[in-house]
């Protein structure tokens, strides 16, 4: 009888010694996510603003102003350009 | 002492004397409807109506913490990002809890960027709540919260950018400070482009850090991002030619709207004045206003090739069909119509290359009202084109039951009759497509859509075709809507504007017509209002804009120029013949 109660209670120990320990995984787990959440919105944020940067330097207005006053360029003559056709 | 002894408490002979058996019950009752007091209200506090108390434990440890959701992004039609929203920080301050030493308030106010009076202004209020500033960079958020100030708190905002500034400004409109759509293609796709945010509860423990999450009650949900039918390219050249020209004709407005034949997409839209949507400070109305969309104007002359092709269409006239419009004006009522220099007898493309308004007139008035009303009507004036656009002019078109016969004959050269560019741009979608007209789109569409209706037959279509070619050309009003490479074709507009019911001696020029005239693919309309610098024909004004938009757009689309280029090359294009100062 002695012998089944220390079994049952050794069992329960177990058990309440897991269940803390799962309870703790979770918790570390659920802040792990947490942070890789935190982080993804963060990237999120960020290529927006890579984007933004992005299309600030591409602003055609810019690329124009470039190609015409620092590199010289200038769009071809119409008796210039020649027009190739790629059969498909 | 023994005697005593034997006193012991049970048998102390006080109590033997006999108490009146009432006293202990009474007591024993009293207890008991104490503890049953107690037992009814723990188990009614805990048992019953526990909602409470559950509700004052969680407050202690869960919170309710929301999750922010971003607006959608705008992009061009080839994913170029043309409006994005990025989180910044509002500062805010309870004035009562925000007792700062002076030194605390200098830096904040370098922080903020503000005066030091400015700011103990603004903490001096009676409110219980002011902001500080708002839309702050997230570093320097960061950097007032480092100071640690009491009452003064912060929380996160989303502001939007416009990399394109002004050039895509109308289009695109813009938001206010809680980041929903005031104006144009924001206010128009809001319910897309915002975003929901959501909230979640969670468990947090005493260092407030999240360490369960109990439950998510909304997810947010981020706004989708919406494409446009425009081309950032064309945009961007549509804008420098407009401004190129409203810097050269001194005018007041201008606008430009360019569609695709093939799919109805609003390729570019540019309208002068224009204004920066990332600094919004010191706008006036006039800035502000959408005129392709929600302005309307009496077009003039570009109405005319609509009266030819109804004449071709119902055979009232065939293409070789000779109209006198001598002696150049013609009386109406007690109205004198003329044009502005003599034609003689011309055919019916000679009416519309010369712009002729009596020759208009004449071909106008084999028409009933009715069936000139209904030609209108199913090119879409006077009703609004619906793309969702908020304020989207319907211009004017009156039932056929009121017109006189010298309304009649003068909306057949475009006034009396009113409409925006877009719908303009629209109704000459039924010449470079075979007769039908399509719904527009200001987004990116995918398959072209169904045509609307057939206004005009495949064959006027085409007829009308030629004569907007010759219109275009050496002989008509528009030489200088000429393109090297490319077959164009259109027509010229000079209109009287109209103020106050009467016509004025200010011009509203404008240019409609297509490219490559073999096989449409774009149709350009431009629309110069008030130009002062001398020059005020639709020919000399809009269609040098007409010509640089096309080529652009024709070469940045990749289609293959129908026309040799040699000979144009030859004639030069600043050799273009002069073109008479007297036309329409």
């Amino acid at each position: 009888m002695i012998r089944a109660d220390a079994f049952l209670i050794s069992i329960a120990v177990a058990s309440a010694l897991g269940v803390v320990a799962a309870q703790h995984q979770a918790r570390q787990i659920f802040s792990e996510l947490e942070r890789e959440q935190a982080r993804a919105r963060e990237l999120e944020v960020e290529w927006g603003q890579l984007q933004l940067e992005q299309s600030t330097w591409a602003a055609l207005a810019r690329v124009e102003l470039i190609a015409r006053e620092r590199l010289g360029l200038q769009e071809p003559q119409p008796g210039r350009i020649v027009i190739v056709e790629v059969p498909r | 002492m023994k005697n005593r002894r034997s006193v012991t408490f049970n048998h102390n002979p006080l109590l033997e004397k006999g108490l009146p058996v009432w006293r202990p019950r009474l007591v024993l009752l009293g207890l008991l409807a104490c503890s049953l007091t107690l037992v009814g209200r723990a188990a009614w506090l805990q048992g019953f109506n526990n909602e409470f108390l559950q509700a004052e434990g969680k407050s202690r440890y869960s919170r309710v913490i929301p999750v922010p959701a971003t607006r959608g992004r705008i992009t061009d039609r080839n994913g170029d990002v043309l409006a994005v929203s990025t989180p910044v920080r509002s500062i805010w301050a309870i004035p009562s809890d925000a007792r700062l030493s002076p030194a605390d308030t200098r830096s904040l106010a370098t922080l903020l960027e503000m005066d030091v009076p400015e700011l103990n202004r603004r903490l001096d209020s009676e409110r219980d709540f002011v902001y500080l500033k708002r839309q702050l960079a997230p570093e320097v958020a960061r950097r007032i919260a480092d100071l640690k100030l009491p009452g003064v708190h912060e929380h996160q905002e989303y502001r939007r950018y416009y990399p394109g500034g002004e050039v895509t400004a109308h289009m695109l409109g813009f938001t206010g400070v809680d980041d929903r759509g005031q104006e144009g293609i924001e206010l128009a796709f809001d319910a897309q482009l915002k975003g929901m945010s959501g909230s979640r509860r969670v468990i947090r423990d005493r260092r407030g850090q999240i360490i369960e999450d109990v439950e998510s009650i909304r997810p947010p949900r981020d706004g989708e991002n919406v494409a446009l039918a425009m081309d950032a390219k064309i945009q961007f050249l549509a804008y420098s030619a407009l401004r190129h020209a409203m810097q050269t004709h001194k005018a007041k407005a201008g606008s430009v709207v360019v569609l695709d034949v093939r799919s109805g997409e609003v390729l570019a839209l540019v309208n002068a004045p224009t204004f920066n949507p990332n600094n919004r400070s010191g706008l006036s109305g006039a800035q502000l206003r959408n005129r392709v969309l929600t302005d309307v104007f009496e077009p003039g002359s570009t109405m005319k090739p609509f009266i030819g092709a109804l004449a071709l269409e119902q055979r009232k006239v065939a293409l070789d069909t000779i109209i006198d419009t001598n002696p150049g004006r013609m009386t109406i009522g007690r109205a004198t119509i003329s044009d502005v220099r003599r034609h003689g007898p011309l055919t019916v493309g000679g009416v519309i290359e010369k712009s002729s308004n009596i020759g208009t007139v004449k071909l106008a008035m084999h028409f009933t009202p009715d069936e000139m009303w209904q030609m209108f009507d199913e090119l879409g004036f006077g009703t609004p084109l619906n793309l969702g656009f908020p304020g989207e002019a319907s211009g004017r078109l009156r039932p056929a039951r009121s017109w006189r016969p010298i309304e009649q004959a003068t909306m057949a050269y475009g006034h009396g009759v009113s409409g925006s560019l877009i719908q303009m741009a629209r109704a000459y979608l039924a010449f470079a497509r075979d007769g039908e007209l399509l719904p527009l789109s200001l987004t990116r569409v995918d398959a072209p859509p169904a045509p609307i209706r057939q206004v005009f037959s495949a064959e006027t279509a085409r007829q009308m075709r030629e004569i907007l070619e010759r219109a275009a050309g050496p002989e008509g009003t528009a030489p200088k809507a000429q393109v090297a490479g490319f077959r164009v074709a259109g027509k010229t507009g000079t209109a009287h504007k109209l103020e106050g019911g009467r016509y004025t001696d200010r011009y509203i020029s404008s240019f409609v017509g297509f490219a490559p005239a073999s096989n449409p693919r774009i149709i350009v309309a431009v629309m110069i209002d008030e130009p002062t610098a001398g020059q005020h024909f639709g020919g000399a004004v809009a269609a040098p804009v007409f010509a640089r938009i096309v080529e652009g757009t024709l070469r940045s689309m990749g289609v293959v120029p129908d026309a040799p280029v040699a000979p144009l090359h030859v004639a030069g294009k600043v050799e273009m013949p002069p073109v008479p100062k007297e036309r329409m």
